[in-house]
């Protein structure tokens, strides 16, 4: 069945023009003009204009398809008759398979792919920060990478300056960075929707403007460099591999920690905030109070993400804290489902992985990463694991 | 023993005048119904008395207590609770989840006991889910405690903001109106659940546009007229109020 038109001019042969392939490629084509040149703009329009017919075809047929697909399962099932084990089972097996595959990485795998590790685990902790944000608690934060700057730099600072250890910048650091996530709060819940959005995004870039002028103190953007890498029990922690179990552990602390937060009152408030603000505060939550929480728990692990990023590059300066990041991790909730934390996780680890094997196609790495997202938002639009009730239950 | 005395109260929008110079008592375990012709300020009324909207003028008491210019969760956690008129439910979250929500302001688990899963968390969270069905009983959907709450037929969901509503332990239920959109069967069932809410010794304050729960089921009645209370009393006061008649009634007749 057709939905019927939101729009009463959908028809008119305006709206069909500046919704036709040729028009949306010939329109990014142009915006692309000034930056990328002719050459690449013209590369750039025929490639849209047949990814954007695609799409449109695809989706015409894409109940077909679907349609297709599950015959084709039936006929193969019926074939073949595998006896697929109890689900319960199966799913242990699959969580003890991917659970090896992970743990044994650093031996089977090289540098490289350690290091995508590594900052995979990092951008979990910082994704699933954001997530108790705009996941459970519904309000967009589009200047979460500040709180990641600041968790980054205290320790920079702190072990710099004052040559304070890793295990004592710790816990100062990411205090620092929960009372900044109070501070921002403060004014900024007063705001609703797009407005608040818009504050976030501002205290992101006076965050990382600050960084970059305040010579005396940051260094600029020169940056700040020689940050000692954690030690435990007297050894330290500076081998790509130690670093990668490292993580894991912080990686595991987070998921833990939040997955009991969520599965308790504070996070069915939490919930019930994103669901309906005014019945929430209706049935007796102090919506203030709750997304205070919100805002100062999601960036005490934005905070630790930041401190383990400045222990593992041992340098830190403002370019890795821009407004882009910020994107990237909202991209990472939102591909993975907003509010569901194993969504979240995927979310982060493709999001960090892809670029990297698109490396091959630098030209096309963003648009084939933005024309992917577009069709998830399209074909899926509650994210890869989210939907069926996006609330969180144990 | 009065439950909740509104003096004066009086909101404005603008130039709207939605509540003008309201006042009334209601004892403690009564039915109490609003009635008026749609536009008349009742569901503005309610707004005031939970918290939503600001007073313009006037004073609520509740239990002895001025509870004016309290904030919405301090009003719920002295014991009013309300449903809404359209209906507002947490619609992602499952039927008990909505119940269990609920019993937020009765609980104070924190952080640290979450995380660590302490006996005390364990308990209370034991004790929030059985209530949660037991509310859920109450109200008949206790078979649809994991359906999520978005999908069910309406005059479930009407129901189920009853069950959120008493989740919060109150002393006074504010209904806006319960029966709206019912066939007769359902409206005849509703009538029922409000009884057994009274039966449980709550108070309550109905608005309603059906005649026939409103004569059937109200100690009392307050009449609402453009923002002004135009009439009060038993139900076979207000049937013979010529002014009643004519204001509201009267479209009908
Ligand atoms: N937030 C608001 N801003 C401006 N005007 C409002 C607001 N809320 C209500 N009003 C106005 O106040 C008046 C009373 O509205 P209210 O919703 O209280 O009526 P009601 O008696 O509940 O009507 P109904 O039977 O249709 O539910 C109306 O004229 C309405 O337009
Ligand atoms: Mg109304």
């Amino acid at each position: 069945m057709k939905k019927a038109p939101i729009h009463r001019f959908a028809d008119s042969p305006i709206h069909r023009f500046t919704h036709s392939p040729i028009f949306i490629a010939l329109w990014l084509a142009l915006l692309f003009l000034p930056f990328k040149g002719l050459e690449a703009a013209g590369v750039l329009f025929i490639v849209l204009f047949a990814a954007v017919s695609l799409l449109r075809v695809f989706k015409n047929y894409a109940g077909k398809i679907k349609g297709l697909l599950s015959s084709l399962k039936k006929f193969i099932s019926g074939r073949i008759r595998i006896k697929l084990p109890e689900s319960k089972t199966r799913s242990i097996a699959l969580t003890l398979l991917m659970s090896v595959v992970v743990m044994a990485l650093p031996f089977y795998g090289h540098d490289y792919l350690i290091d995508i590790a590594v900052l995979s685990g990092i951008y979990i902790i910082l994704a699933q920060g954001l997530n108790i944000v705009v996941g459970f608690t519904g309000l967009l934060n589009l200047g979460f990478v500040a709180f990641y700057a600041i968790g980054a730099y205290s320790y920079a600072l702190l072990n710099t300056k004052l040559g304070i250890g890793f295990w004592a910048s710790l816990p100062l650091s990411v205090m620092l960075v929960t009372l900044s996530g109070f501070i921002l709060a403060i004014p900024a819940l007063r705001l609703k929707g797009d407005y608040l959005a818009i504050v976030t995004l501002g205290f992101g870039e006076i965050v990382r403007l600050v960084l970059n002028n305040w010579d005396s103190f940051t260094k600029g953007p020169n940056g700040i460099g020689g940050i000692e890498p954690p030690h435990i029990f007297g050894m330290q922690i500076s081998r790509l591999g130690q670093f990668y179990y490292f993580i894991i552990i912080f990686v595991l602390l987070a998921v833990f920690i939040i997955r009991r937060v969520a599965a308790s009152r504070i996070g069915r408030a939490w919930i019930a905030i994103r669901e309906d603000e005014i019945a929430s505060s209706s049935i007796g939550i102090n919506t203030t109070a709750y997304k205070l929480y919100s805002f100062a728990f999601g960036a005490f692990w934005a905070g630790l993400a930041g401190v383990l990023f400045a222990a593992k590059m041992q340098f830190v300066s403002p370019e890795s804290f821009t407004f882009m990041e910020s994107v990237l991790i909202l991209c990472m909730v939102i591909l993975g489902g907003l509010g569901s934390i194993p969504g979240v996780i995927l979310g982060a680890i493709i999001l960090v992985m892809l670029p990297e094997m698109l490396r091959e196609v630098q030209l096309y790495r963003m648009l084939a990463l933005g024309s992917g997202l577009v069709m998830l938002m399209i074909f899926r639009p509650q994210g890869l694991m989210g939907g069926k009730g996006v609330s969180f239950r144990s | 023993m009065y439950l909740l005395e509104v003096r004066d109260l009086t909101k404005h929008f603008g130039g709207i005048r939605a509540i003008e110079e309201v006042r009334f008592r209601v004892k403690e375990g009564s039915i109490m119904s609003i009635i008026g012709p749609n536009g008349a300020g009742k569901t503005t009324l309610f707004n005031c008395l939970t918290g939503i909207t600001r007073p313009t003028k006037g004073a609520i008491s509740f239990f002895d207590r001025e509870i004016t210019r309290l904030g919405r969760d301090s009003i719920v956690k002295l014991g009013v609770a309300r449903t809404f008129q359209n209906i507002r439910l947490f619609k992602e979250m499952t039927v008990i989840e909505n119940v269990m929500v609920s019993q937020h302001c009765r609980t104070q688990s924190g952080f640290l006991s979450a995380i660590i899963r302490s006996s005390s968390f364990r308990n209370e969270e034991k004790t929030i889910r059985e209530k949660a069905l037991e509310y859920l009983e109450l109200v008949g959907l206790e078979a649809y405690s994991d359906t999520i709450a978005g999908s069910l037929p309406y005059g479930s969901q009407k129901r189920l903001e009853i069950a959120r509503a008493i989740a919060t332990e109150p002393r006074l239920i504010l209904l806006d109106e319960p029966t709206a959109g019912m066939n007769p069967q359902e409206t005849g069932e509703m009538m029922g659940l409000i009884k057994k809410l009274q039966e449980l010794g709550k108070t309550i304050i109905l608005i309603e546009h059906d005649m026939k729960v409103v004569m059937g089921i109200s100690e009392n009645i307050v009449v609402l007229d453009h923002g002004v209370k135009i009439a009060e009393g038993t139900p076979s006061e207000i049937k013979s109020n010529s002014m009643v008649i004519e204001a509201y009634l009267g479209k009908e007749h």
